[in-house]
């Protein structure tokens, strides 16, 4: 199942952000894909509000991983640093764990991944305005992606 | 006086490392994993984030700093320990060995702020004046830090978003240059001239810091030039971007440093190695007649564990020793400390 939707400032991409984190449920996995510059960071920080996290979200490219406490955990991996690492890095038992995962960069980290999660891919069309793909594998997604508005 | 020494373990990120500082400045021995070449065989080019790799590192490096200090290690008087922030199966390995230490020579373990050991870095090359306000800017972090006195901590601004030297990073890769992209980008925006204009990172809180926006307007001029099939020129870009984060962050530790009278100002982090950072404060910090200003020497900016048993000889005073349940806090805040 797919769903596109158009945002036109970063605070759009917060607001979705956050109505998707209170949509979150545990042991949950989005993907976010896109160009540095596509919202990534900002969208993740508006879903962290969401699930009710006080506090700065700031990019987890350094360390990889950053974890926060909400309703539900949240596992906030950057793979950016990963690209052309092939090793198990023992991140399966956050992924598959009892928050949520939200994954930048997923495509350095595929193993990772479980077969059922929400993907979304990020475009920047013009200055402020970017398109979000999202794509639900799974039951839970899919109703999880009906009910984002 | 009887001497102090410490035996500090660093694990929070890329690196493993051991370190035992005698006295809080003088280096016995200071082992980084990265000087053991047992990672050729991965290219040497991912980073050291998964915690096998810790492990298979930490006990050569821990014996490695052992056997170069030319110490009996029953002398030491504490092992101190990154206990966060930091990558959580990095920091477990760092902490595990440093409670097997602890419970092996019966000795006191203190677990320490990553960001502290970075401040007490520059205690290796000067003499710490309170109030003090240390600059952290690093691929990792970006954070004002008032030290009203020995061992007390507040966090003035931080980053809302992306730390500089990652701007630096992703800016660098988008210019195709090599990474790390600091050191690129100091160098051809050294040939840049004034030309493109990218607007200044905006905040809620005055000291707080913001470059995901500066990055996303380098991404926009790049777009605008190729629309318009103009010629881009990196180096101006270059320089526009150093120009625009640098002087956000100089003009806002001018203003921490006039607000809170601070006596010395210290830098510490990867991105205190920038040579454009560097002139900028030391044309601007002397207008602040009462304020030392101590620049570091790269070698103490990056991680290292000598910096953390810097931080761990004046703890001994501060901290609480932890007992054997200790566990590593990847989210740990520096008011904990």
């Amino acid at each position: 199942m797919e769903k596109r939707m158009v945002v036109y400032s970063a605070q759009q991409t917060r607001e979705l952000g956050k109505r998707l984190g209170e949509l979150c449920f545990e042991n949950c996995v989005i993907t976010l894909s896109g160009d540095l510059g596509a919202g990534k960071t900002t969208l993740t920080q508006g879903l962290a509000q969401g699930l009710g996290i006080q506090g700065t979200i700031s990019s987890p490219t350094f360390t990889i991983l950053k974890i926060y406490q909400g309703r539900l955990p949240l596992y906030h991996f950057d793979a950016y640093r990963l690209e052309g690492s092939d090793e198990d890095l023992g991140f399966e038992e956050m992924i598959d764990g009892d928050g949520v995962a939200v994954i930048e960069w997923p495509e350095f980290m595929s193993r990772e991944i479980p077969e059922e999660v929400l993907r979304i891919t990020m475009r920047r069309v013009e200055e402020d305005q970017r398109e979000l793909l999202f794509t639900a594998v799974g039951k839970s997604y899919e109703t999880m992606l009906e009910e984002l508005k | 006086m009887k001497d102090r020494i410490i035996l500090a373990i660093e694990s929070s990120c890329d690196e493993t490392a051991c370190a035992i500082v005698k006295n809080g400045n003088e280096i016995l021995s200071n082992v980084v994993s990265s000087q053991i070449n047992i990672h050729q065989k991965f290219g040497g080019v991912v980073p050291e984030v998964a915690s096998r790799i810790h492990v298979e590192n930490i006990s050569l490096v821990i014996e490695e700093a052992i056997e170069k200090s030319g110490i009996a290690i029953e002398t030491i008087d504490a092992i101190a320990v990154t206990q966060g922030p930091g990558l959580i199966g990095s920091l477990h390995v760092g902490v595990m060995a440093a409670k097997t230490l602890a419970w092996m020579l019966d000795k006191p373990l203190l677990p320490l702020h990553h960001l502290i050991g970075h401040i007490y870095a520059n205690a290796f090359i000067d003499r710490l004046e309170f109030p003090l306000l240390a600059l952290v800017v690093s691929g990792g972090h970006t954070e004002l830090v008032l030290m009203r006195s020995e061992w007390e901590f507040e966090i003035l601004g931080t980053t809302q978003d992306d730390a500089i030297g990652e701007a630096y990073d992703k800016v660098a890769r988008v210019l195709g240059l090599p990474y790390p992209g600091g050191p690129a980008i100091d160098k051809l925006a050294k040939e840049g001239k004034p030309h493109y204009k990218l607007p200044v990172c905006k905040t809620d809180k005055p000291l707080d810091f913001s470059f995901s926006g500066l990055k996303s307007a380098v991404l926009q001029l790049i777009d605008r030039e190729k629309r318009a099939s103009r010629d881009l020129i990196a180096a101006d870009v270059a320089y526009a971007f150093q120009e625009t984060a640098l002087n956000d962050l100089v003009q806002k530790t001018l203003m921490a440093a006039k607000q809170t009278g601070i006596r010395q100002l210290v830098v510490a982090g990867g991105v205190a190695a920038n040579s454009r950072l560097r002139a900028l404060l030391s044309e601007q910090i002397p207008s602040l007649e009462t304020v030392r200003l101590t620049l570091p020497p790269l070698w103490c900016c990056t991680d290292n564990a000598a910096m953390i048993a810097a931080a761990g000889c004046v703890a001994l005073d501060h901290v609480a020793p932890a007992d054997l349940k200790l566990a590593a806090t990847p989210s740990k805040e520096l008011s904990d400390s």
